[in-house]
């Protein structure tokens, strides 16, 4: 990564996160397909629902006959951490026309977020719509089109771990947090180790009793209120 | 090949909802500034999300049980880890971790 922000450099750097959009979606259209759901109907709903954890648990509630009620709830809730995320970059783009912040974060995803996240520590802390637009676009496109490949190869292949593809993503989000820690001035090395080791814990103890729709948010939220006490009894 | 008005609408409903979920704060924030404390807040935030993401999906939840680890997924920290500190380059990193998975599931 650089300090350049035009499109083709947005293009370039979000190239590796493609693999991981791959691997999920692929394996997501498949199990789309296996529920019943048509390669039409899959590729639709990533275009317009387009967040993977809530699609997964779409494809699993629709068939089993849930109200849409209760789809919405755990759509929402697996995304819940959007808001935290958007509320984040937010700022960055305040000189920008509202209707293209409104486009802008209407397709940020965990992977863009956590791209941005580490480009700001390339550019002095700035971002731009041409840069996080071009981000956006690939791995929406990534992620639609892997889907709908996945939902077309749904009969013939049912298995797509051997590639080892499966695991792009947890890579991905393994090298951005160990970029991210190397070199964000912004919060101190050692706080920053100290978060990383209570995140994993409390990651733990939710995973034990935690619904999975609400163990991301509330990890998070939990988490970073645990930083701020950390912060102000230690590090003040 | 058919396409049913319930089968649009749930998306249209639950997609509708998780663009409010990021729409909101670019409508918001353009209008308000933060007060302090959300500021100390959000600065957790990429590292806890990074972090929960990454450790999260080592394990597979069994409400009420101990999460059950896989082994794959964390042995392949090691080799991803090391091409991260030798390259910082984000596609070798992924590339590493795609294939030392692959690496163990084949022998």
């Amino acid at each position: 990564m650089n300090n350049v922000l035009d499109a083709k450099t947005g293009v370039k750097d979000t190239l590796p996160t493609v693999l991981g959009y791959v691997g999920i979606g692929t394996a997501f259209g498949i199990i789309a397909h296996t529920n019943g759901f048509s390669p039409l109907e899959t590729f639709v709903m990533s275009l317009l629902v387009y967040t993977a954890s809530g699609e997964f648990a779409l494809v699993g509630m629709l068939p089993a006959g849930s109200s849409l009620f209760s789809i919405f709830a755990a759509t929402n809730l697996l995304s819940a951490r959007m808001l935290l995320m958007t509320m984040t970059l937010a700022p960055k783009f305040n000189d920008e026309k509202l209707i293209k912040n409104l486009w802008l974060g209407s397709l940020v995803t965990d992977e863009t977020f956590a791209l941005a996240i580490t480009k700001l520590n390339y550019t002095k802390g700035k971002l731009s719509y041409e840069w996080l637009n071009a981000a956006n676009l690939v791995a929406y496109a990534a992620w639609c089109l892997s889907s709908l490949l996945g939902a077309l190869i749904g009969n013939v292949i049912t298995d797509t771990k051997a590639l080892g593809l499966d695991y792009a993503v947890v890579a991905m989000f393994l090298g951005l947090l160990y970029l991210q820690l190397i070199t964000d001035q912004s919060v101190k090395i050692e706080l920053q180790l100290v978060m990383i080791g209570v995140t994993m814990l409390l990651t733990y103890l939710g995973l034990i009793f935690l619904p999975s729709s609400m163990a991301t948010i509330v990890v998070t939220v939990v988490a970073c209120l645990v930083g701020m006490v950390i912060e102000y009894v230690f590090f003040k | 090949m058919s396409f049913s008005s319930k089968l649009l609408i749930t998306f249209l409903v639950c997609g509708g909802g998780v663009s409010l979920l990021r729409i909101l704060p670019f409508l918001i924030l353009k209008k308000f500034c933060l007060p302090k404390w959300m500021v100390e807040f959000l600065q957790f935030v990429p590292i806890v999300i990074m972090t929960t993401l990454w450790f999260g999906s080592l394990f597979t939840a069994r409400q009420g049980h101990l999460p059950k680890v896989d082994w794959q997924y964390l042995t392949a920290t090691l080799p991803t880890l090391l091409m991260a500190y030798f390259t910082k380059s984000l596609m070798w990193i992924v590339v590493t971790g795609v294939a030392s998975v692959a690496l163990f599931r084949f022998f």
